[in-house]
């Protein structure tokens, strides 16, 4: 292969991975898996959405954000008070309610009965809160370690703070039982699969918008920024502001996966949102690779199909599984399995100069 | 960092016209494969739901055990699990159900509602099993009830609950409130209790059983002093024990679930409280838990349904059959005990109704019996719970429970306290 081809072929590569992923996911894996399955991978697909967000933040921006359960909850109990609201009919009061307190109704709850602003509140929840909150962190140059604490706690935060208000968000039990998706019945399997397509559609697009990103003037500074603050800041431009633009898109896409994470799984609790689901968000993405451009995405529904099928090969040692799995990664491959290629091409290019 | 600055490479903006018809060309690859998927979609996927799949030709039937072996939960569930596979040896030893030998499927709920959901689906359209026995935690039921439901499959719950609710394809084989709560409220006005302090974890069990005390206690003339919730996983209870102190109530309503009761018991004594004071009337705290509060806890009481010192000759089997497993020094419980009942009343339902089949075992499953631990214990076919004995125990020098009050016989179920007249659904 000339040079030139070599560098057209680096180039397009990350679009023909999402094409390969695209066929995978929408032909392929509906043809070969049982409802059942292809369920349990959309629900992986929808913490690839979220990790894809945590490849930008992350690999490509520097911050390690352990709190991105936050935003993954913002959408995902968003959606899931639509979904409340629908199973319980017009101008019905959804059941915990009436079970848990007197059967009033949080005045915040009204607006999620309509569709559209339940999909507005999504994409700006998230937006907003991510917002205020990077900017008071990023321009007050909090970084390391200092973020990563304070991410972190607020998903603690965030998770107590649902558990403790059972009259408004079902606490500890979360929100489950939903009956329909914007009008379609989710007990019917067709529109299982509508639902996962859906969410499948949704990572494919992130990723572009990802591609895109790291192709552009932005993606050099994000990456200079996190390479060398400083310099970037020399140059004339705001770190913060750089930092703030992929912390906010990041946490879209974590609302995102929530969102769809809602209807797929049939619930969603604070167990999904609090600090150990947002650690094993960030654990996807480090064994994929997280400055890769699929390393997150692949890492994520790997970890995901993972955890579903050691344990059920191994339903009481499991976990020790998956931890030895995380320590022989960090160990051996620190960049995440996506590195593996790379290093192997460069150990043969070691063995034929010498 | 150097190696990632090197990573970096493969990223260089490359802005021409070709790279834009690439992204064009992506785009339309996208859209049409979503096209081909959802027509794919409508063509019969009809029997992917519906628990049809059972395999009742040969000679063993499938049954999924549920538990959380990892997380929180697990030592709870751990123990319920151990009683199960009791049961199912010695149902096994003894010709199985119907001349079939029980074929376990085993999964981990690791205390995560959304993955007891997930669980519970694959055991039920994966696995084919006939029945799923599992579940501890409210959260983890609420999580799999519409599971169950969508899938006309069958779930039994070992453990007492906060009531409110009847499913179709559930069995509750532990305690609702009518068969706990009530009869402990029962017991304190029998003490002469004037004032009640409540203390609970902040989670659906504690909330509601607090709301038929509040209720109860109203009708009973007993004034509630105090109200304090905890989060589950939390364990710092100064404050509230502070408010206890001040309050000096006859007793507290203890509703506290877990790990949270250890520091809620060491607070209690540390600031002065004692059985002789303000004792306390638990209904999570039980043999296994007992020695494990930091602090002996003699002289305090529990409401449940089983004791390990019950007397009867079906208890002394199962106390010789458990010790002889597991080893003389596991403690049986209520739950562990409610879980072993649940596999021989399934038994006895499948036995009654000729068939594995969901729609007529529902049919059998009303006035069917078996002779328990705790007594005999009888299926109510229209709400899926069992009539129950109501005890009040209290704790011993050497962690066991004397039996200080007992119902007249067992009770029976009534989970949504429709003969109650004082009970109002709707108020707070």
């Amino acid at each position: 292969m000339s040079p030139k081809t070599l560098s057209l072929l680096r180039t397009f590569a990350p679009l023909l991975g999402i094409a390969a992923l695209a066929v995978v996911m929408l032909v392929v894996a509906p043809a070969v898996l049982s409802p059942f399955r292809l369920n349990s991978l959309g629900k992986y697909t929808c913490w690839a959405i979220a990790a894809v967000g945590i490849g930008l933040a992350w690999g490509r921006g520097g911050m390690l954000v352990l709190g991105q359960g936050v935003f993954f909850g913002l959408g995902g109990y968003s959606m899931a008070m639509h979904l409340k609201l629908e199973a319980a009919g017009p101008d019905g009061v959804p059941d915990f309610m009436l079970l848990y307190g007197d059967g009033t109704m949080p005045a915040f709850w009204e607006p999620f009965r309509s569709g559209p602003f339940t999909i507005f509140a999504i994409l700006a929840l998230p937006a907003i809160a991510a917002t205020v909150l990077g900017w008071a962190i990023f321009k007050r140059r909090v970084k390391g370690a200092y973020f990563a604490i304070l991410t972190q706690a607020m998903a603690v935060v965030f998770a107590t703070l649902l558990v403790a208000t059972i009259q408004e968000t079902g606490g500890f039990n979360g929100l489950n039982q939903f009956t329909q998706f914007f009008g379609y019945n989710l007990y019917d399997p067709v529109n299982k699969q509508m639902v996962y397509s859906i969410t499948v559609v949704l990572l494919i697009v992130c990723l572009l918008i990802v591609w895109q990103l790291y192709r552009s003037r932005f993606g050099e500074l994000l990456v200079a920024t996190r390479d060398a603050e400083e310099r970037v800041r020399f140059l004339g431009h705001d770190p913060a502001n750089i930092k703030l633009v992929a912390f906010v898109v990041a946490a879209m896409m974590a609302s995102v996966g929530g969102a769809m994470f809602a209807p797929i799984a049939g619930i969603i609790s604070p167990s999904d949102v609090d600090a150990t689901a947002s650690i094993f968000l960030i654990a996807g993405v480090a064994l994929g690779g997280r400055a890769l451009f699929l390393g997150p995405a692949l890492g994520a529904l790997t970890v995901g199909y993972g955890r579903t099928s050691l344990s059920e090969a191994f339903p009481n040692q499991w976990t020790y599984f998956l931890g030895a799995m995380f320590i022989v990664v960090i160990l051996l491959l620190p960049r995440g399995v996506g590195d593996l290629p790379r290093l192997v091409r460069s150990a043969l290019d070691r063995r034929t100069s010498a | 960092m150097l190696t990632e600055k090197q990573s970096t490479e493969r990223f260089r903006p490359v802005l021409n016209s070709r790279a834009r018809r690439a992204t064009g060309t992506a785009t339309a690859l996208a859209a049409a494969l979503i096209l081909s998927s959802c027509g794919g979609s409508t063509a019969g996927e009809d029997g992917a739901s519906g628990s049809g799949c059972v395999d009742t030709s040969g000679d063993s039937i499938k049954l999924g055990f549920l538990q959380s072996t990892s997380g929180v939960m697990s030592i709870s569930e751990q123990t319920v699990r151990d009683s199960l596979s009791l049961a199912m040896e010695e149902i096994n030893a003894d010709g199985g159900i119907m001349g079939k030998q029980i074929e376990p499927v085993v999964e981990d709920g690791a205390s995560d509602p959304a993955i007891f959901a997930e669980k519970i689906e694959k055991l039920l359209t994966a696995d084919c099993v006939a029945a799923v026995f599992g579940g501890w935690t409210s959260a983890s039921r609420k999580a799999m009830l519409p599971v169950v439901e969508a899938n006309n499959g069958l779930l039994f719950y070992p453990v007492q609950y906060e009531g409110l609710e009847a499913s179709e394809n559930i069995y509750y084989t532990g305690a609702t409130t009518n068969q706990q709560i009530i009869p402990a409220m029962e017991f304190l006005a029998a003490e002469g209790a004037k004032t009640l302090f409540l203390a609970g974890s902040d989670y659906v069990f504690p909330r509601t059983a607090n709301k038929i005390i509040k209720q109860y206690a109203a009708e009973l003339g007993i004034e509630i002093v105090g109200e304090e919730y905890v989060p589950l996983d939390d364990d710092n209870w100064t404050t509230q024990v502070a408010k206890i102190v001040a309050a000096k109530p006859d007793f507290v309503f203890n509703t506290i679930n877990g790990s949270s009761n250890v520091g809620f018991i060491k607070a209690y004594y540390e600031q002065g409280l004692g059985p002789d004071t303000s004792p306390i009337i638990s209904v999570s705290i039980a043999e296994e838990e007992a020695p494990a509060m930091g602090h002996p806890v003699t002289g305090q009481y529990a409401a449940w349904n089983y004791f390990e010192s019950v007397d009867s000759a079906a208890n002394s089997d199962f106390i010789a059959a458990f010790k002889d497993k597991y080893g003389a020094g596991r403690p049986t419980s209520d739950p562990m005990e409610a879980a072993y009942t649940s596999l021989y009343l399934y038994k006895n339902i499948v036995e009654k109704a000729g068939s594995f089949d969901v729609d007529e075992v529902n049919g059998a499953s009303d006035g069917v019996s078996y002779d328990a631990p705790e007594g005999t214990v009888v299926i109510d076919g229209d709400n899926h719970h069992i009539s129950k004995t109501a005890l009040i125990g209290q704790i011993n020098a050497d962690n066991q429970f004397d039996v200080v009050f007992s119902s007249d016989g067992p009770i029976e179920p009534d989970p949504f306290l429709e003969g109650y007249d004082w009970w109002d659904p709707a108020a707070e």
